[in-house]
């Protein structure tokens, strides 16, 4: 793919990073960047190694004396048909150049105009994180220069964001200790996505495709409020959970249209000040972003503890997922200046109350009410989390139980022989043939014994090959269950006649071997013996000669 | 700053000619001259050249190619004095264009308002056929893939687009001699300017090479030069007219506005390419009246047809710094306006002098923003480099000229952290 991102780190005069590494600041362009890089290995000195154990147990304690604080950055692209200001469509993975027009170009006279659907977006995105939302906000311009930003300037927006002042309610994973969890959210506003820029290997050009640039993002900062890599990692989830909710985004990491920077620093804990920031980027994957934290804290702390806190600088890291560790990109120079001032093309944004209401309406009940209404059914916090945490299972799940059937039922099904299936096949619940009519179906067959439990897997599992009625395939292979004592009773005769070895057996005293006799039986009536009334029913006959 | 006001009320002592516009086309077949006429006074009917040019094609006394022929033999032999062309269209086009609209006329079809007019257009104004520089050296062979929607509309009218005319570079100037590629004289006096940044599509007007001409006003630049140059000059109302495909200098100040011969012809060329458009979302929504049925003829009115009209003059426009000719052609309109029954009242505006450090505040501001997108990196003369900040700054220093460069320098100032509350904000209220 033209568009493919280039992997691995090498210092060279156009460094070779994906594109979306590079913060686009005044001031500091890649080519610039030899001379800092040169600069930062002749005065950063190395640190020292840590490799014996009495070292590690008072890093240890350390640890526990500080407590790290973590804000995070997300960038979410919008899936509308067209960009945020003009007609151009955006598809992942096009020939380089062929999405663009004079809008996103940025040639001359070429003018923005507002994709509606953006405002939309962004108002269904600022009510689903609870945020007050501003009836009046603007579009502004910020000025940096770098070829993959056409105009010279990105249109974003500065002092008035559309969403300021919410907050995200997540359950951490059961496997990490579980807790629910509220962090803060200080802002979302809209902004254009730039395009991206491909280096040479050997570093002698670069080369510009303008197809994202224009794309719409909403950009979500959230309150500093998170402390450990678990929490970061799950507000990352949390989000793309909710993007997808929304249909806003397809929250697909790998391709860039959710992209999270974190900003971290530590301090000992009581102390008010804060400790000094870094940021940390090229986390592709919400496991990245957890380990990247622990990282990151345990070499802040680590320096703390030797009295190396003027090691700790405000920059950049990256984190290399090869390495598994972070690595100085490029210092910060104090704040970059960009100018800001309105956008002179766009007119204001301006909300009203009856459109804000319909979009409220409109939102679909969102992960955590539903997490909190499948609580309430009595399911376990495992069972919630994995019927909650996909809009897709949950749908079908609440779809199944719209049928009537039983909730810890169904959740067993889905969780368990729906859910293996779909792993071994890599399939989507949407893509498997298993409807939730046809769930319900086979759940309240089970129930009123029409089939047995076993036959009911056998069932379950042609239904989700290859699709069909519960009721037709009953009915195609004759299933329905043996529950006729006398018709049972004939072919535990039979078995029990077939194998007086065994019987003689079981009377010695080896009582083991009913299992044996109910599996000939169950053999007999190929898997359609009511078990209860069978093993009823041969007991009987076992003890009966006795 | 100082030293650019000063500039320019210096130009506003350049004598400008004290005329009417001429009108050497009365009468058919067309003769034209090498000299220009001399003044004379105004017609007594609303000559719209455009109008004429119409009813000669409509009632087949002339053909379009033969319209074409007279005025590109003229454009060209006057050319080389007056240089207000930076770029002449291809006589093998143009005429096409005209044929077509004779064969169009032979077949009974309609044919817009506009068929058969020569139509000049400021270099600044994208042309999808035509290099579009903005007078800018870092623009040179540039050729926009789309029309500004003022020109898609001319050309929809059947306007015939002749050429790009000369200007100072990027709409930076008051006298075209800013611009990177040639001056541009005054028709009326070669030891004159032609005003600017619209000089050439003035010059052009007024010389006859072409009828009506678009322009682009920010500070003045179709009202200026017009006034230079002897031919009727008008500013739209900001929204008017669509800004898609006008090279952007300051986005909340910047109109295209239209050159004629006469009042009639410039409102002519105003109603075409006035109106709302999808592409500029600054665009006015309000409809545009029909301004040519509007037109009277001076010795159609009734005695004082404008009364009950009240009218204000500025009373600091006519104060210390203002040439007295300048200031007494102003009162001379007023009385004039007063025969026409309104009532003109002296009003103070105290702040009006403020009005020409804020427009440079807010220009410059405005287009050291818009001028970002010029760094030869997808479009324009690059100066390759082997270093981005290189490529950047050589490419920028060398394609931009030096006032293009102080207002870049001045703007990106203002805009700046620290100064943006007490220069930008300031200015915009």
């Amino acid at each position: 793919m033209a568009s493919l991102l280039f992997r691995g780190l090498q210092f060279r005069p156009l460094c070779i990073y994906p594109s979306s590494l590079w913060t686009r600041k005044v001031g500091v362009l890649c080519c610039a960047s030899n001379s800092l890089q040169t600069q930062n290995v002749t005065t950063h000195e190395k640190p020292k190694k840590f490799a014996t154990r009495n070292q590690d147990k008072t890093l240890d304690q350390f640890l526990k004396n500080y407590e790290a604080i973590i804000g995070i950055e997300t960038h979410v692209q919008l899936s509308t048909l067209t960009k945020a200001f003009c007609g151009c469509g955006y598809n992942y993975g096009s020939e380089p150049n062929t999405d663009i027009c004079p809008v996103c170009m940025g040639l001359p006279g070429a003018l923005p105009v507002l994709n509606s659907k953006i405002i939309e977006c962004a108002v269904k995105l600022g009510l689903a994180l609870n945020c007050k939302l501003s009836l009046n906000s603007k579009f502004d311009r910020k000025q940096y220069f770098y070829p993959d930003l056409p105009k010279g300037y990105q249109i974003s927006q500065f002092d008035v964001p559309i969403a300021t002042s919410g907050y995200i309610d997540l359950d951490l994973p059961v496997e990490f200790g579980g807790g629910h969890r509220r962090f803060g959210i200080t802002r979302v506003h809209m902004e254009e996505d730039a395009g991206k820029l491909l280096h040479a290997q050997d570093g002698s050009h670069s080369q510009v495709d303008l197809n994202r640039a224009g794309v719409p993002l909403l950009e979500i900062v959230s309150e500093p409020d998170m402390r450990t890599g678990i929490e970061a990692a799950e507000y990352g989830a949390e989000l793309q959970r909710l993007v997808r909710y929304l249909g806003v985004c397809n929250g697909n990491m790998q391709e860039g249209s959710l992209r999270c920077d974190v900003n971290i620093s530590v301090r000992p804990k009581g102390q008010d000040e804060f400790g000094t920031k870094v940021e940390i980027k090229n986390l592709n994957s919400f496991s990245a972003i957890g380990r990247a934290i622990d990282y990151e804290i345990t070499r802040q702390v680590q320096l703390l503890s030797q009295g190396l806190a003027n090691q700790i600088v405000q920059e950049t890291r990256l984190w290399d997922d090869g390495a598994q560790k972070t690595v100085t990109m490029r210092k910060k120079e104090g704040l970059s200046d960009y100018r800001y001032f309105p956008e002179p093309d766009l007119p204001e944004v301006t909300l009203t109350k009856d459109y804000i209401d319909s979009i409220r309406d409109s939102l679909p009940e969102l992960p955590e009410l539903k997490r909190r209404r499948y609580e309430q059914m009595g399911l376990s916090m495992q069972d919630v989390l994995f019927l909650a945490n996909d809009v897709n299972i949950a749908e079908f799940f609440d779809a199944t139980l719209s049928k009537g059937a039983d909730a810890k039922l169904a959740a067993n099904w889905i969780m368990g022989d729906i859910a293996a299936y779909m792993k071994n096949e890599k399939l989507s619940i949407t893509e498997i043939k298993l409807t939730s009519d046809e769930l319900a179906e086979l759940i309240s067959s089970i129930k009123s014994g029409t089939i047995s439990g076993k036959i009911g897997k056998e069932i379950l599992f042609e239904l989700i090959a290859k699709g069909g009625t519960v009721k037709g395939l009953i009915k195609e292979k004759n299933l329905v269950q043996i529950t006729d004592s006398a018709e049972i009773e004939k072919m535990i005769d039979k078995v029990l006649a077939e194998n007086p070895k065994q019987v003689e057996q079981y009377r010695g005293g080896k009582t083991k071997l009913q299992g044996f006799f109910a599996g000939q039986v169950m053999k007999e009536s190929k898997g359609k013996a009511n078990p209860g009334i069978l093993n009823k029913i041969l007991l009987q006959k076992l003890n009966a000669n006795s | 700053m100082l030293n650019s006001i000063n500039h320019h009320q210096k130009l506003l002592l350049h004598r400008s000619p004290k005329c009417l516009s001429p009108s050497p086309f009365s009468t058919f077949p067309l003769t034209l001259t090498e000299n220009l006429p001399h003044p004379l006074t105004p017609p007594s009917k609303p000559t719209s050249q455009i109008l004429s040019i119409r009813h000669s094609l409509l009632t087949h006394q002339l053909t379009a190619v033969e319209i074409a022929e007279s005025y590109l033999t003229h454009l060209r032999r006057i050319e080389p004095k007056l240089k207000s062309f930076l770029h002449v269209a291809d006589e093998e086009y143009i005429l096409n264009e005209a044929k077509e609209i004779d064969n169009k006329i032979s077949r009974n079809e309609s044919v817009g308002l506009l068929a058969g007019v020569f139509v000049g257009v400021k270099d600044n104004i994208c042309t999808g056929n035509m290099p579009s520089t903005a007078g800018s050296r870092l623009l040179e062979g540039y050729r926009p893939p789309f029309d500004a929607t003022a020109v898609k509309k001319v050309r929809e009218l059947g306007g015939i687009v002749v050429g790009k005319t000369n200007m100072d570079e990027f709409g930076m100037g008051s006298t075209t001699e800013g611009s990177a590629f040639q001056v541009t004289t005054n028709p009326w006096d070669a030891s004159c300017v032609p005003g600017g940044s619209s000089g050439g599509s003035a010059a052009a007007v007024s010389a006859r090479q072409c009828v009506v001409s678009l322009g682009s006003d920010t500070g003045g630049s179709v009202r200026q030069p017009a006034s230079f140059c002897g031919v009727v000059g008008l500013k739209p109302t900001y929204g008017r007219v669509s800004r898609y495909g006008l090279v952007a200098y300051a986005s909340s100040l910047d109109v295209i506005g239209c050159f004629g011969t006469s009042v009639a012809d410039a409102g002519i060329l105003l109603h075409a390419i006035a109106g709302h458009d999808r592409f500029d979302s600054t665009s006015s929504k309000q409809e545009v009246p029909e301004f040519k049925s509007q037109l009277t003829a001076s010795d159609n009115f009734e005695s004082r047809p404008l009364q009950g009209l009240r009218v204000g003059i500025i009373r600091e426009t006519l104060e210390d710094g203002v040439d007295d000719d300048v200031a007494s052609s102003i009162r001379e309109a007023a009385s004039h306006l007063e025969d026409l029954g309104c009532t003109v009242t002296e009003v103070s505006l105290p702040s009006f002098s403020l009005g020409l450090p804020a427009y440079y505040v807010l220009a410059c501001s405005e287009s050291s923003s818009n001028l970002s997108r010029y760094d030869g990196v997808r479009y324009g003369n690059r100066i390759a480099a082997g270093e981005l900040t290189h490529l950047y700054g050589d490419t920028r220093a060398g394609g931009f000229g030096p006032e293009v460069k102080r207002r870049i320098l001045m703007g990106t100032y203002a805009l700046s952290a620290g100064y943006y509350d007490a220069y930008y904000k300031r200015a915009q209220q």
